[in-house]
């Protein structure tokens, strides 16, 4: 990814962060987040992760964000009021990220900085002696294209298959469990 | 070509951004808005580690890749069951400032 568009799209990310605490309304907060997370994805994109930037459109700026306007407007939230002013968390709450933030610049300048490097043709070609021939992995990468989407699949259902059942059933428990939190509750 | 630092810099921009909204407001809905974020300046620093080391054969590593998307479907998990909690709360309380809610208070 050049490095403008890296800039372009880490500054439209950071934009809608600040926007996101910054208005006083709930659902101008939520469409604040969505283009936080456009721009997230097109720099996970920029990254060649493909699939997780698609996912985080699809799951992030699609489900999860739909989930919390559908709260948002079921409540019918008020804007925010104006508070009485009392600037004691206001100031401990910025020295706490100033100190974060300081804490961060810190570890950075001494963290040796690693160049980026591009995926070529050649680079990818070599790689697929890896995989068996004749499979679309191999097929692509002898092609000089990266088949993210196979490769993440390829990982997950072999290294990572034990974790993704675990996470079946944490998702069945979470739908059980908002299911027993929403009900309403007779006496 | 943007370096690793410029990643990291920018995903913990995110999360300090994060954190001043959790400290900072008093709507939950925004405050759980607010942790979504950190979560996902996590993930953006997982992706750019995934992609900065190169496994042995020339392909990113894609272990990092595999935790975001586990953090992204516990993220989806935990939005529900959050938002079912704020739902609830509303219904005992009629407020979902944390301001008004002190019951615990010493």
């Amino acid at each position: 990814m050049p490095s403008y568009l890296f800039w372009l799209f880490a500054t439209l990310m950071l934009i809608g962060a600040c926007a996101v605490i910054a208005f006083r309304n709930p659902v101008s907060s939520a469409l604040a987040m969505v283009t936080s997370f456009v721009g997230l994805a097109a720099l996970f994109i920029g990254l060649s992760a493909f699939f997780v930037g698609v996912i985080q459109i699809l799951v992030y700026s699609g489900a999860i964000m739909v989930l919390f306007l559908f709260i948002i407007m079921l409540l019918d939230l008020k804007d925010e009021k104006k508070r009485s002013e009392s600037y004691v968390p206001l100031i401990g709450g910025l020295v706490l990220v100033g100190v974060f933030f300081i804490q961060l610049i810190g570890v950075l300048s001494n963290n040796e900085d690693k160049a980026g490097s591009v995926l070529t043709k050649a680079t990818l070609a070599a790689a697929a002696g890896d995989f068996k021939d004749g499979t679309k992995i191999n097929v692509a990468l002898s092609g000089g294209n990266l088949p993210d989407v196979h490769l993440i699949g390829h990982t997950l259902f072999t290294q990572y298959n034990l974790p993704l059942q675990i996470l079946g059933v944490l998702l069945l428990v979470a739908t059980v469990g908002v299911v027993v939190l929403s009900k309403r509750q007779t006496n | 070509m943007p370096s690793l630092n410029d990643y990291l810099l920018v995903s913990g921009l995110l999360f300090s951004i994060g954190l001043a909204g959790v400290v900072l407001r008093r709507n939950i809905i925004i405050v759980f808005m607010c942790l979504e974020l950190m979560l996902s300046a996590a993930n953006l620093s997982l992706v750019a580690f995934s992609r900065f080391n190169v496994a042995e054969n020339g392909l990113p590593s894609y272990d990092g890749q595999m935790l975001v998307f586990f953090v992204i479907a516990v993220a989806a998990a935990e939005v529900a069951v959050g938002l079912a909690i704020i739902v609830a709360l509303y219904r005992a309380r009629q407020t979902i400032h944390t301001d008004e809610l002190v019951t615990l208070k010493g």
